[in-house]
């Protein structure tokens, strides 16, 4: 290693890996942040990609990208802009130049920047630097294709595979840079590819070489120095994103509850993931239905529910329009559910693979009739797992369905997270109704929290039927009084709003009084809490109050809110929780910073705004 | 301990909810038959009361899990299947029924149903086919003919029916059965060998809606004629009918041909025999399809085929992977895979 150059230590670092579709970029994004993570770092990722499997080759459209934010100390966004990125070819340049730092560095395949390549990116010159206006970056052009097929020329392998591994040729070079070993990424290779032992042997070569590479070309300015985290809590981690978390939680919740857990489903993104991880776990139990689609994916969870199971389904905001009819039967059968959504941009179609919040208002008001159900919000890839387990407990011990929302950004993001253990989590108790109870009323309910009792077919005695039509108070059997439908309507509300007595008041971070509160709700908390340390750092008085519990929401609120002098909600939409603050809140006066492109807030722009709010702008 | 399952009684089936169906209606006879078929299929599998869930959608035929006094589920429109199929998922020992009608289960619920039949799922399917839309007073559906004149039809349809069974052998079903409304007897006797099958079994009842298409049985029905239109096949059983005995079902090249036996040179041994258990759909379609006047209608139990269950092959690979399973509890698969120490 050249002992010449040198070595600048940071606190944080940003990276980003892109190319084509093709080019294994997730891949090598993970196994960076794993490495990162492994070593100690606090790492956060995202992955930012096209909804084209593979889009034309060599195109911006098809451009897929992978960011990893590694610090020092835990890190709670991707981050803004990357110190360094890696561009695969001429496309992947051009979709990220915008998010190099000034300054940065970029790490080039010159192989690519050829004609063609230039051509298929809708360049207008042959000349990157130029024409991207980069001259005060760092490029780095690597004939890394060149390399990588030196490199694996006696490897036995073919054209194509070798060609493939060029990916892995440049993390070798990144790690150089960042000056990370190696081992844990040839021991992924060593499990992963256990009976492709010439794979393994290659990949560990043309890693080996990369980093090489990068360490004898003169090119490479300086290599970056990130200290393992010291203040990470002491414990056992592993790295953990949203949808697995998410599964996991619910398994959790099964698990406490003594009940076998039931998930009907249909793939979409981007919340396949969930059924994915569920489906990997009939070793715990887990039954997995992928329905025919949507409708019938909540429909045979409610099937599921009704016969003693508890019961899940999971989806994106499309899927969620279509499970709106399901999600009245199961509010009028008082059936314990969790329904995930993993909100993307949307209307229709929108942007599958990005992430957005608009759907508050389908969870809130998205179903025919008086139709309230209990809406929880997940607010990074590691909490997923206890928001999951929490609406499992909720859902089963109040007899009610409870919308979990997540979103694209916290649902693929991951992080490192302490390994919780199981005895630290509450029991479950749902009020199962034993077999031969005499004079069963299933529409009979505890005092405490309103719920009905459960009763599963199967045990005796207590033989009952249940439906989508207006139920009598308390025999449960059909009823058109109209009195007993307003008191039926009356109840479902209270059973969903006495949810608040079980749950923790809202907390702030930062003072309890102030000049501005932030408020933010789920995946934007990572985003919202970076900007607002960095405003308390610069002396600014700056809270931040990020919702988890949206209906209902917690009892203090109206509390909370009364100590700051201005308040501004951000969000994912163009003010959905804003207009659902106003309407329980009338005597606020709420600004409001929205954005729908598809990505994260930016700690820049979130700060500059909040700097605007300060300054009465 | 008391063998409750060989004790029931029709009454035993019967809940406290007022009947509401018009009058004269067919779905009347089919929850007689349902309540006398229940008592015996009880018996013959061992079942007690608390083990029967009836599942319906919305439509006429929806509202029978009320009348029922078993476990039951109203479900919405079209759902009836997906909603069955995780109440069996869920706990296999149940016994399931759904009850839906031709709007239900082939319009709105077309898809649920025809994957409902190709997983092989076991519950049991009571189709009311009345060839028209009767709770929204009217209107025609998949199964109405052609030309069938109703209040969103009123030049006669544009448009090709449904066969059921047709639908249910193409979507790969093991079990296909049918059967008359005011047959009691037939619609009890076919019920118990739905239940009897493991897997989708669906019955078609024929039933008669008397306010929005009365008679539409009628060339069915009607007792002078009965004999001659239907014919009731059994497993085993020579494919023969009329007043007279004296008709029955040959294979002519790739058709069945209705012949008389004594006649044109056909005897008894020329008739076809009714095999309800050979997995191969060929005669069972063109049995299902056979209409009347060219053919005589099919009744009974058309096909019943052994494969294995959805809900079996669930169960089973879930107890597999678990018996040699190293991840046990929650807190081994926390701990499993790439972790490190802080």
């Amino acid at each position: 290693m050249d002992k010449q150059k040198s070595v600048q230590e940071l606190d944080d670092v940003v990276v980003r890996f892109s190319g084509d579709s093709g080019d294994g970029m997730q891949l090598t994004g993970t196994l960076f942040a794993d490495a990162s993570a492994l070593f100690g770092n606090g790492v956060n990722t995202f992955p930012d990609y096209p909804s084209e499997i593979r889009a034309p080759q060599g195109t911006v459209g098809g451009v897929s990208g992978f960011q990893v934010h590694l610090g020092s100390q835990k890190v709670n966004t991707p981050g803004d802009f990357c110190d360094v990125l890696v561009a695969m070819n001429p496309a992947a340049l051009k979709a990220n130049a915008k998010w190099v730092k000034k300054g940065g560095m970029i790490i080039a395949d010159s192989d690519q920047f050829n004609e063609k390549g230039y051509q298929r990116a809708g360049y207008k010159t042959l000349d990157a630097i130029t024409e991207l206006n980069l001259q005060d970056f760092k490029v780095i052009y690597a004939p890394i294709t060149t390399l990588t097929k030196e490199s694996l020329k006696d490897s036995g392998l073919d054209n194509k595979s070798i060609v493939r591994s060029k990916n892995m040729f440049s993390l070798g070079m990144v790690y150089y840079i960042f000056d990370r070993p190696l081992n844990f990424t040839e021991k992924y290779y060593e499990i992963k590819f256990k009976k492709k032992p010439e794979i393994v042997v290659a990949n560990k070569k043309v890693l080996r070489d990369g980093f090489n590479y990068a360490a004898n070309i003169q090119a490479i300015p300086n290599t970056y120095k990130v200290k393992a985290a010291t203040s990470l809590p002491k414990g056992k981690y592993r790295s953990i994103n949203g949808n697995t978390a998410t599964a996991w939680g619910l398994i959790a919740a099964a698990e406490k509850a003594n009940l076998p857990l039931f998930c009907g489903s249909y793939p979409i993104t981007p919340a396949t993931e969930i059924l994915i991880e569920l489906a990997k776990r009939k070793d715990l139990g887990v039954k997995t239905l992928q329905a025919e689609d949507e409708i019938a994916g909540i429909c045979t969870s409610i099937g599921a529910a009704y016969a003693g199971n508890f019961a899940v389904t999971t989806t994106s905001g499309p899927g969620l329009s279509l499970k709106a009819e399901a999600l009245g039967l199961v509010v009028m059968t008082e059936l314990p559910m969790v329904i995930v959504d993993v909100q993307r941009g949307g209307p229709s179609t929108g942007l599958p693979t990005k992430t957005e919040q608009s759907d508050l208002n389908q969870a809130l008001y998205g179903r025919n009739g008086e139709a309230p159900m209990v809406i929880i919000a997940a607010s990074t890839p590691s909490n997923c797992f206890d928001y999951a387990f929490t609406a499992g407990k909720i859902a089963m011990e109040h007899m009610t369905p409870v919308l979990l929302l997540t979103d694209g950004f916290i649902a693929n993001g991951s992080e490192p997270w302490r390994i919780p253990n199981m005895k630290d989590y509450p029991a479950i108790n749902p009020p199962i109704v034993p077999e031969g109870t005499e004079n069963f009323m299933p529409y009979a309910r505890d005092e405490k929290r309103l719920a009905r009792g459960w009763a599963f077919p199967g045990k005796k005695g207590i033989a009952h039927r249940v439906g989508g039509l207006e139920k009598d108070f308390i025999k449960g059997s059909v009823s058109h009084d109209p009195m007993n439908h307003q008191r039926m309507t009356d109840i479902r509300a209270a059973k969903v709003k006495r949810v608040e007595e079980f749950i923790p008041e809202q907390e702030v971070y930062g003072d309890k009084e102030g000049d501005l509160l932030v408020i933010g709700w789920g995946g934007t908390y990572g985003h919202l809490l970076t900007a607002v340390q960095e405003m308390r750092a610069a002396g600014k008085s700056v809270s931040l109050c990020q919702f988890n519990y949206i209906n209902p929401l917690p009892k203090n609120t109206r509390e909370v809110f009364k100590r700051y002098k201005k308040l501004v909600v951000c969000e994912l939409n163009m003010g959905q929780f804003a207009n659902y603050l106003r309407m329980n809140f009338q005597e606020f006066n709420y600004l409001q910073f929205n954005k729908v492109q598809g990505l994260p807030f930016t700690v820049v722009e979130l700060v500059d705004k909040f700097n605007n709010i300060l300054e009465g702008k | 301990m008391e063998e409750k399952y060989l004790q029931y009684t029709p009454q035993d089936f019967k809940s406290d909810q007022e009947v509401r169906w018009c009058p004269g209606c067919g779905d009347h006879a089919i929850l007689n038959a349902v309540q006398k078929g229940l008592p015996e299929v009880s018996k013959v599998l061992k079942y007690n009361l608390e083990r029967y869930v009836f599942v319906s959608g919305i439509g006429c035929s929806s509202r029978f899990p009320y009348y029922v006094d078993t476990f039951g589920f109203h479900g919405i429109h079209g759902r009836a299947s997906a909603i069955a199929t995780g109440v069996k998922v869920a706990n296999p020992t149940l016994s399931v029924w759904q009850v839906t009608g031709d709007g239900d289960a082939l319009a709105i619920g077309g898809n649920h149903f025809i994957h409902a039949v190709r997983r092989n799922i076991d519950i049991n399917i009571l189709l009311f086919n009345n060839q028209i839309y009767g709770l929204t007073k009217g209107q025609y559906s998949p199964t109405s003919p052609l030309g069938a004149i109703t209040k969103t039809s009123p030049f006669g349809t544009v448009e090709h029916p449904f066969r059921p069974g047709e639908l249910v052998i193409g979507a790969q079903g093991k079990f296909f059965a049918r059967s008359l409304d005011v047959d009691v007897k037939l619609t009890t006797e076919v019920m118990v060998e739905a239940a009897k099958h493991d897997g989708t079994s669906v019955v078609e009842i024929l039933q008669n809606c008397v306010i929005f298409n009365d008679n539409a049985y009628d060339f069915l029905t009607d007792r002078e004629h009965r004999e001659d239109r239907i014919i009731t096949l059994r497993h085993g059983e020579k494919m023969v009918f009329g007043k007279n005995r004296d008709k029955g079902l040959i294979l002519s090249g790739l058709s069945l041909k209705v012949v008389t036996i004594g006649q044109g040179g056909f005897t008894m041994d020329d008739i076809l025999v009714h095999d309800a258990y050979n997995p191969n759909p060929g005669v069972h379609m063109m049995l299902a399809n056979m209409e009347y006047p060219e053919y005589p209608v099919a009744m009974g139990v058309i096909r019943n085929v052994k494969d294995t269950t959805y809900d079996d092959n669930v169960r089973d690979q879930v107890l597999e992977v678990m018996k040699d399973a190293k991840i046990k509890c929650m807190d081994d698969l926390l701990n499993s895979g790439e972790t490190w120490d802080v």
